[in-house]
């Protein structure tokens, strides 16, 4: 088949970070040709800034080299500006006369800095601040006069500013607004800013309009004058009030322009043929400046190049962050508010922190920090996500303070981390290894870093901090966690609408549902699978069966994998409670089989490890006692504290209680794990208050306590209801369970459940409503009919094949 | 002499799964994936030596069990970007039968 032809215009980051998602699709569908204005491979114009300050050089900002466009097969033509586009011919013309054909065009010109129409503004010193040719001109003139001026106080102007101040020269900063950065800050915190600068020794000029640019003897600019007639010496000015989308050859070619080429949610633009991305978009009336929609424009125009046909943009949230080492500022969404909004502030000028929060109704919609940003992410996440916040009002300005509390040393500033320091405790991934590869391989979500250094690919506990250093790196162009998360790569489709459409279509098998919600992959992946298959057997019980291929290894085999490849085995002791037989029977095992450990579990269990696989059935058999499901994503045990029948302070029989719950439960397959407690007096031996559901017995009758956590990041449980009678305990604990069930994700534990739904949407449903806990709790029941025990299905020989190797 | 010997039937290995050969050399693992293709690995990811074997199966990959290395099953090389190779077996498929030949690479 003879390849399509793809002509790019533009050599920049968005440009090029869209044939790079093409390539990735198919490498072999097009002959693609390039051109670029700059005689520059592509590099990465938001470092510009650290080059200007002398932190980094145009070298290590290059993200494609030359020897990349060659391994492509890429034909660049570099230096050559495209003058005109004959869209009947499907021809592009360089201005030096280069011509290429093309069957798809990708328009990326990009954007151009915007030139105050004042007299003097083509006087030779007077310069734009956009790219490597800039940049080196403000390098040359630092070396040689001595007064800047920076007109725009926007974040382009007060890192041009900081850059300069920083090359040795004497700056001013000229700015219309009242305040610094307007459209990033508020007042107080646009001051606080200006204050900390003043100090490292810029200046400023505030409501201060241009008039003229006056040139001095040598023909060169030496002074700018403002309305007000004053005069400010300047050898140097750089005008950054702001960039315009460079929309000139589209609109030359007849494409439809308006602030920017107008394009569809696919980035295709009125001429079928053409598609444009990048800061000269106009998409649903926004032209983007920052680099991280523009990578997710990248994503979703490669794909429709590729032919694949699905994935859409529909637009992005913004948050803001300053590439001036030592300042910490962050904003992200409505951080002005007004009528409707509620805001909460905390300000300690002396101490130099500013925060200010934006709500409407139970939503963060806004963001403003000032000297300490560490929480930046977590806020932008809250108001990307629209979480509600009701019930983490009172403490939510003191931070999200979830990063893991193990793992890195109590650490939670990235940037006050050393370069040394352990991010990732699991992975022994260290910060400077994280740094380097977001520069490096030009990262730009928490998911790339993970995939790049394993960090926070394990418990996740650091995934805040790699955040945050993804945040720190790369400034403005950060992108936190994504809108919509997608289940996996599989599908477009997150959590929430696979649940549904399993549902509501009454899918009841995995390649029904891959097909209904149109799966990319023939069988998923080993992400997608289990969620699949849990969604399956808990939406329909009794009739979507389940796949125990879908299942991870310890599902499967339903003992825990071990490093060495051996299984533990932990038998079911109801409550905790065990007797003479039992643990007779253990030990003849133990011996029996070799079993080189048997240790004693947080969970009032014991635990049989180093069994090899063959030998799991017959320990199984030996042992005669049912599973522990210790290895599942299921009820785990439930722990319980010995209460009223010794305890000379219990108030309730706890034990009992828990073997009753435990039994209640047994074999609930559920979105993560589940683990219960049972107190029989306020003491809480059991450790009621960090499990899922939390039983305490008090004089009267039964405390509740749910999504409680003792894991990576301990999280106490909440109130949930009071109860009178043994019977509620179970209705309640099981109708909770069963919402849990129906509404979480998958791999979702029931914190991160309540925190995505709100502790009161589960209390309406379960505690104020009695007819809905007993529908909720009659379907716990309902599906827990069909379960038995798994080892006395496989002692009787099912999945036989599964325990069972083969000779050679 | 032919070093291909029959080690089991396709139907004995389930789909999108694997059985456990036992071979003086060290485990194999042969996997049946949807189209009912067969593929021969060393039982042991290039990672910390999970048994593969014991992986989810999809497409033409299986992610390894303890740390989710994906494992190309063709190759026997991990996805990028991680960096390692398991060691592959010639399989074959005689009618039901799953030849397998340890003495040729694949």
């Amino acid at each position: 088949m003879q390849k399509l032809k793809l002509v790019m215009i533009g050599n920049g980051m968005a440009g090029v970070r869209t044939l790079e998602e093409l390539l990735a699709l198919t490498p072999s569908r097009y002959d693609i040709t390039v051109f670029g204005e700059e005689p520059h491979p592509n590099y990465n114009r938001i470092l510009l800034s650290p080059v200007l300050a002398g932190e980094q050089t145009v070298q290590d900002i290059i993200l494609n080299p030359l020897e990349w466009y060659a391994e492509q097969g890429i034909t660049l033509h570099l230096g050559k500006k495209v003058v005109k586009i004959d869209r009947k011919k499907r021809v592009v013309y360089a201005a030096d006369g280069t011509e290429a054909e093309y069957d798809r065009l990708l328009m990326a010109t990009g954007s151009k800095p915007f030139i105050l129409p004042v007299p003097g503004k083509d006087l030779p010193g007077v310069i734009s601040y956009r790219d490597i040719h800039d940049t080196e001109q403000m390098l040359a003139a630092a070396r040689q006069y001595r007064h800047a001026v920076v007109i725009g106080g926007g974040l382009l102007g007060l890192e041009a500013a900081n850059g300069l101040m920083l090359q040795g020269m004497s700056v001013t900063v000229v700015h219309l607004g009242e305040w610094l950065l307007e459209r990033q800050l508020d007042k107080v915190a646009g001051q606080l800013l200006q204050q900390s600068l003043e100090q490292r020794g810029l200046r400023f000029a505030l409501q201060a309009q241009t008039a003229a640019l006056l040139a001095g003897e040598s023909g060169r600019v030496s002074a700018v004058q403002l309305k007000d007639g004053t005069e400010l010496a300047a050898d140097l000015v750089v005008m950054a009030v702001g960039i315009r989308p460079n929309t000139e050859l589209a609109e030359s070619c007849g494409l439809y322009c308006n602030r920017g080429i107008v394009v569809n949610d696919t980035l295709q633009t009125f001429d079928p043929r053409i598609y444009a991305v990048g800061e000269c978009v106009n998409h649903r009336g926004i032209a983007y400046g920052l680099v991280a929609p523009l990578y997710e424009q990248a994503r979703v125009c490669a794909n429709h190049l590729a032919g694949w046909g699905y994935g859409r943009y529909v637009g992005s949230v913004l948050s803001t962050k300053l590439k001036v080492t030592g300042i910490d500022l962050f904003s992200a969404g409505d951080f002005m508010g007004g009528d409707g909004h509620e805001e909460i502030t905390l300000s300690d000028p002396v101490g130099g922190v500013y925060k200010k929060l934006v709500l409407k109704g139970d939503k963060l919609v806004g963001a403003c920090l000032y000297g300490d940003t560490a929480d930046g992410a977590w806020y932008f996440r809250l108001l990307k996500d629209e979480q509600p916040i009701g019930e983490i009002r009172d403490h939510l300005m003191w931070g999200e303070n979830n990063l893991g509390d193990t793992g890195h040393a109590g650490e939670n500033k990235a940037a006050a981390m050393a370069d040394e320091a352990e991010v990732c405790g699991c992975n022994g991934v260290r910060k400077i290894t994280i740094v380097k590869a977001i520069r490096e391989k030009g990262l730009t979500t928490l998911d790339e870093v993970k995939k790049h250094t394993k960090a926070s690919g394990s418990c996740g506990s650091c995934a805040g901090l790699c955040e945050q250093i993804l945040m720190n790196v790369l400034g403005s162009s950060f992108d936190a966690t994504p809108k919509t998360k997608t289940v996996c790569g599989c599908t477009d489709r997150n959590h929430q609408e696979v649940r549904d459409a399993i549902r509501e279509h009454h899918l009841v098998s995995i390649p029904q549902t891959m097909q209904f919600l149109e799966w990319r992959t023939p069988n998923g992946c080993a992400t997608c699978r289990p969620a699949l298959n849990y969604y399956l057997i808990a939406t329909w019980p009794g009739e979507a069966r389940d796949d125990p291929q879908s299942r991870f290894i310890n599902e499967r085999a339903h003992a825990n994998i071990q490093k060495d490849g051996t299984y533990s085995v932990v038998p079911r002791m109801w409550g905790g409670v065990t007797n003479a037989s039992e643990l007779r029977r253990i030990a003849d095992v133990t011996d029996k089989y070799r079993i080189p450990l048997v240790k004693v579990t947080g969970g009032q269990r014991i635990d049989l490890l180093g069994v090899k696989k063959e030998d799991l059935v017959n320990v199984w058999r030996d042992l005669d006692m049912p599973s522990g499901h210790a290895y599942g994503k299921s009820l785990r045990t439930v722990k319980t504290c010995v209460g009223s029948e010794f305890c000379r302070f219990g108030t309730q029989d706890s034990t009992q209680m828990g073997i009753d719950l435990e039994h209640d439960l047994f074999g609930m397959w559920s979105p993560h794990k589940v683990k219960l407690a049972v107190s029989g007096c306020p003491r809480n031996c059991a450790e009621s208050g960090i499990k899922d559901v939390g039983v305490i017995g008090v004089d009267s009758g039964w405390e509740l306590y749910v999504g409680g956590n003792g894991g990576i990041k301990t999280e106490v449980a909440q109130f949930f209801a009071k109860v009178a009678s043994h019977a509620e305990v179970l209705e309640y604990s099981g109708a909770f369970l069963q919402l849990y069930r129906e509404e979480a994700f998958y791999l979702e534990r029931t914190v991160h459940y309540l925190h995505r739904v709100g502790l009161e949407h589960t209390k309406q449903r379960v505690v104020a409503d009695a007819d809905n806990r007993k529908a909720l709790y009659a379907r716990l029941k309902y599906a827990l009919s069909f379960e038995q025990d798994p080892w006395a299905e496989r002692i009787q020989g099912e999945q036989k094949h599964e325990f069972e190797a083969l000779p050679a | 002499m032919s070093h291909w010997k029959k080690v089991c039937l396709l139907t004995e290995i389930p789909p999108l799964g694997a059985r456990v050969i036992q071979h003086p050399q060290g485990d194999i693992a042969v996997f049946r994936n949807a189209d009912d293709e067969v593929f021969a690995l060393e039982d042991r990811c290039p990672h910390k030596g999970g048994p593969l074997s014991q992986g989810i199966v999809y497409g033409k990959t299986v992610a390894c069990p303890l740390h989710g290395w994906q494992i190309g099953l063709e190759c026997g090389t991990a996805a990028a970007p991680d960096e390692g190779c398991a060691r592959r077996y010639a399989v074959r498929l005689e009618g039901n039968a799953v030849l397998l030949n340890t003495e040729a690479a694949a």
